[in-house]
């Protein structure tokens, strides 16, 4: 039977995040850098955990205003209407086109949620030391670097939108300032969502500095 | 810093050191702990992406000359390309958000097709220059910020938004970008970025080979 499985950080082997070499530093006070590509070789990045609660708190800042505030306003010749994320969704809903209703919902709203929750989910069982669900959680992470992405939706539909409806005096559509802070969501998750390191999720105790 | 055996590999997102086997062209090796792939035997994997990389390239240009749609209301009518909306954004004052829809759909596309090329035609024959290696990490970064894909939904979203206010017709532009999406994809998927950094020649002055 195996006991504990063998991993880079257990062996003192550096793998190098740029070109996935590894090498052995010929010191524990020498990291050095990688032969082949030539990038600081770390075994782990400096305070990986407070970075990217730093930047999970930042984007859960933003997303109050990026929901609260219009992203877009339509002025006609009768109506200036301000719409903010859910307002579009209810339109697009009323409009009878659901499917895209349901398709803005996912991204620009569940999306943003999900992923402020799944980092959190996992930078709170890390620090727990959880050796629980750890392929679960690394496949979590993996979903939450794909789907990213795709809470720009909305920042699209309003620069298309603000862009091609520009016939004055009949009707005109002006970006909202809930657009920047939107933007500023969708880009610190994903910057949180690379800043987590999944290895952390199967380090013992030990690789964090204490013996277990 | 001493390199290790060329067939011992670390899993990047769980750390296990586990030994590569060879693989026969079409498979991909997984981690035995988290799932991962952590390499592929991609047939082909210099030629197709560099057919797929020419093709976007041209793709690329007609989507961002030809106009996106067109919409009219009352006889007065509208048309955006894609460049079209960043200046409509930075116009309204929304000058963040601009520059960063830019990045995300004009800078870091244009970069990944380009690099894309570059780092191809350079690894031809083995070994290929260092500047590759520099290419390949800045192609990774600008293929996780490319966002043509969420983009080509966005513009669909407020296609049909706008519908119900105004007559809209697509231009030849959305279909260059429904083409560039299919293109970006199939270029990222056959290409194997392992397959290239083996090639390439090693910080240090060394290259011990394709063989690792």
């Amino acid at each position: 039977m195996t006991r504990v499985p063998l991993t880079g950080a257990a062996a003192k082997i550096v793998l190098c995040k740029v070109c996935g070499l590894l090498s052995r530093p010929s010191g524990p006070s020498m990291p050095g850098r990688c032969p082949r590509c030539g990038d600081p070789a770390v075994l782990r990045q400096r305070d990986p955990i407070q970075r990217t609660w730093a930047l999970v708190i930042a984007a859960a800042i933003c997303y109050l205003p990026a929901n609260v505030l219009p992203v877009m306003t339509t002025q006609t010749l009768r109506s200036v209407v301000p719409t903010t994320i859910i307002g579009g969704v209810v339109r697009l809903y009323a409009d009878g086109s659901w499917v895209l209703a349901l398709i803005v919902l996912v991204a620009s709203v569940m999306i943003p949620l999900v992923k402020l929750v799944a980092l959190a989910y996992l930078l709170i069982t890390v620090q727990l030391r959880s050796d629980r669900y750890g392929r679960e959680r690394v496949r979590l992470h993996r979903m939450l670097k794909v789907i990213g992405r795709w809470s720009m939706l909305d920042v699209f539909v309003a620069t298309f939108s603000v862009a091609l409806v520009q016939l004055r005096p009949y009707m005109t559509v002006v970006p909202g300032s809930g657009v920047l802070f939107f933007t500023a969501v969708v880009i610190l998750t994903i910057f949180a969502a690379d800043t987590f390191d999944p290895r952390l999720i199967w380090d013992p105790g030990k690789t964090r500095g204490e013996d277990d | 810093m001493a390199p290790l055996p060329a067939d011992i590999v670390a899993c990047p997102d769980c750390d296990l050191l586990q030994r590569m086997p060879v693989l026969p062209p079409g498979t991909t090796a997984r981690c035995a702990r988290c799932g991962l792939g952590l390499g592929s035997n991609k047939p082909g994997s210099l030629d197709l992406p560099m057919a797929l990389s020419v093709a976007a390239l041209i793709v690329f240009f007609l989507a961002n000359v030809e106009p996106l749609m067109r919409i009219s209301v009352a006889g007065s009518t509208s048309s955006t390309t894609i460049l079209g909306g960043v200046q409509a954004m930075w116009r309204q004052g929304e000058k963040v958000t601009s520059v960063l829809v830019a990045l995300f759909v004009l800078v870091a596309p244009a970069l990944d097709i380009v690099f894309m090329l570059a780092i191809l035609l350079a690894s031809r024959r083995p070994p290929a220059p260092r500047w590759v290696g520099v290419l390949l990490r800045w192609a990774e970064v600008s293929s996780v910020w490319s966002m043509v894909g969420v983009m080509l939904l966005g513009i669909l979203v407020s296609l049909v938004k706008i519908a119900s206010l105004a007559t809209v017709e697509p231009g030849i532009g959305i279909f260059a970008v429904g083409a560039l999406v299919f293109l970006l994809a199939g270029m990222s998927a056959s290409f194997e970025p392992l397959e290239i950094w083996s090639r390439v020649r090693w910080a240090n002055g060394e290259w011990p080979g394709t063989g690792r």
